[in-house]
């Protein structure tokens, strides 16, 4: 994050921060691989409940079965599988975010960015009334009233997570706003539209990946959050907020029921971040805040 | 400084106009509002009553500033599940979710400038990165999942606080130091960046020819430079911690704001979602004023 001041004091330890960046990388494209292939990669099918089989434990427990290796849940459903699916889940929710905030965002931010004046005004208006909006309880309303599903969810937290691709994408282009290039390609007659998309767009873009990761990072936490609360991904989609939702009134005898699906989340998101992180250094996309 | 908190004012008049208009419209999503506070089940009869009740059966420019206006003076309408005034529920209410904001405000604040001022102080070493670790782990932590995993481990396992409830002030302690994990992260990187800046700034180089300690110039030079943005955010984040405290208080059956508004939205009772919705937007806004109206006090650069 703070690459030319760290590197000042030459005390940098570089390996690490490499190695966090690899591990990112490799958490997140394992969940990638995962999600893609979900369907064959399950051991059984995430759906099929077997009431006998009720609450296994998993294989570094006692009482633990084979075929079972993260044990099943409350209703003997398999739950290594209901992982699986729902890592499929929480990618899903977290690319269709980042598409649609990030479309919302970025084209406001530029349009403020290189106009200012009235327009950037405004767009600062727009931002500092989505900052004020609620942003769970705004989300667990229009989820309430339109109905649960993937979809709605994803669309919800598309419409108010834009904020910071806007803040980001607006300084950023108010910086490339007066260099020669643009001037150069003014002078050359190409169109407002051309200057925005092709001169302005690619170099900022380094800033809004970063931002990209942060805002796939939170996507994922808040559908878990909302799935929690029971106005999320409908039952009996295995959202990891869901399974932990509906584990929950089982935590006290088997508290792996909540941790199995906890730590796929933390270690999913914290992925991500890192990824973000490294991908900051390496780009050299270190913004003064 | 007078023209410069005119134009603040002015600002956060229009912002509260627009989350009028935003918290009204929320609840027109479905299409038709008393069908949705009848639920699924409700007949046609029950249907007509409510939107006779509720004044449904107007234009919906009308229902707005008819909302709108009674909002301005303070009445938020009546809830349809309580049969009370939303503003006696929210007041009731209120000091709940206030305590535990603060209470997490405060847990937040107490970890991330110490923390923030040594990892600046140490830049670059290992300190710096286990500290900086800190920050991405409370960035990933889910929030709900943190706070069941304490009423397991803390809570029942060692008994050292109650699971739920606010009967004792114990009853805070957990809630607020899982809503300060979410505000940890952000504060503790400003704190860190602040820092780093002030420690980098000519006076500095001064005080460290004039022979002060390093502990002297950090704490008395640097601090009081790095500690300006820090207050303000903190403002920002108390509002965030209030609008995010619905999971908590969900988590832990605290009786707040958000678990009003959580109960009210899972049982249909819309005019109470909408006035919380405004509430908080409200309470944000004012804490954002207060925010700038404290930077420009400290700052006499801002004051234009």
């Amino acid at each position: 994050m703070f690459v030319s001041t760290a590197a000042r004091t030459g005390w940098r330890l570089p390996p690490v921060r490499h190695l966090a960046t690899l591990l990112g990388a490799l958490i997140v494209g394992v969940a990638v691989v995962v999600a893609l292939l979900a369907p064959y990669v399950v051991p059984h099918d995430p759906f099929l409940q077997d009431l006998n089989q009720r609450l296994i434990p998993p294989m570094w427990m006692d009482g633990s079965q084979p075929e079972h290796l993260l044990g099943t849940d409350q209703l003997g459903r398999d739950y290594l599988s209901r992982l699986i699916y729902g890592t499929r889940i929480s990618m899903l929710i977290g690319v269709m975010t980042v598409v649609m905030s990030g479309l919302i965002g970025i084209t406001l931010g530029i349009l403020g960015g290189f106009y200012g004046g009235r327009m950037d005004d405004l767009v600062m208006f727009l931002i500092t009334c989505r900052l004020a909006i609620p942003l769970i309880l705004v989300a667990l309303t229009v989820v309430a009233l339109v109905g649960s599903s993937l979809t709605v969810v994803s669309l919800t937290l598309g419409l108010l997570l834009w904020d910071r691709f806007a803040v980001v994408a607006r300084t950023t282009t108010m910086q490339v706003r007066t260099l020669d290039y643009i001037a150069a390609a003014k002078a050359a007659g190409a169109s407002r539209l051309h200057i925005l998309l092709r001169e302005v767009l690619p170099n900022i873009v380094v800033h809004l990946i970063v931002v990209a990761t942060l805002e796939m990072a939170l996507a994922i936490l808040l559908e878990a959050a909302l799935s929690f609360l029971g106005l999320g991904v409908p039952p009996p989609l295995p959202s990891w907020g869901l399974m932990i939702a509906e584990a929950k009134d089982y935590m006290f005898f088997s508290p792996w029921v909540i941790m199995i699906p906890g730590i796929a989340l933390f270690v999913l998101v914290m992925g991500i971040n890192l990824l973000g992180d490294g991908l900051r250094d390496l780009l050299g996309a270190d913004l003064k805040r | 400084m007078r023209l410069f908190l005119f134009r603040r004012l002015l600002l956060a008049i229009l912002v509260c106009l627009t989350v009028l208009v935003i918290s009204f419209t929320l609840t027109r999503l479905s299409g038709d509002l008393a069908a949705s506070i009848a639920g699924p089940n409700a007949t046609a009869s029950d249907i007509a009553i409510i939107t006779r009740n509720y004044g449904l059966d107007r234009p919906l420019p009308v229902q707005f500033f008819d909302w709108a206006g009674h909002a301005a003076t303070g009445d938020l309408g009546r809830s349809f599940l309580y049969h009370s005034p939303v503003r006696e529920l929210i007041g009731a209410r209120l000091p709940v979710t206030l305590t535990l904001g603060l209470t997490g405000l405060a847990i937040a604040l107490a970890v991330s400038l110490p923390l923030g001022i040594l990892a600046a102080a140490r830049e670059g070493t290992a300190i710096d990165r286990a500290i900086m670790l800190v920050a991405l782990v409370g960035q990933a932590m889910p929030s709900f999942w943190l706070g069941l995993v304490m009423i397991i481990g803390l809570g029942l396992d060692l008994q050292w606080f109650p699971i739920s409830g606010v009967d004792t002030w114990q009853g805070y302690i957990m809630p607020g130091i899982v809503l300060a994990f979410s505000a940890i992260p952000a504060l503790m990187r400003l704190t860190r960046s602040g820092m780093i800046e002030a420690l980098a700034a000519d006076y500095i180089r001064t005080a460290r020819a004039k022979g002060l300690s390093r502990t002297k110039i950090v704490f008395k030079h640097a601090l009081r430079n790095a500690a300006m943005p820090v207050v303000s955010i903190a403002a920002v984040q108390l509002g965030f911690i209030l609008g995010g405290s619905v999971v908590i208080e969900a988590v832990f059956a605290l009786p707040g704001i958000g678990y009003l508004a959580w109960e009210s939205i899972t049982k249909n009772d819309f005019p109470v979602v909408q006035a919380v919705v405004l509430f908080l937007a409200v309470i944000y806004i004012a804490l954002t004023l207060l925010a700038d109206m404290m930077n420009a006090l400290l700052d006499p650069r801002l004051r234009g």
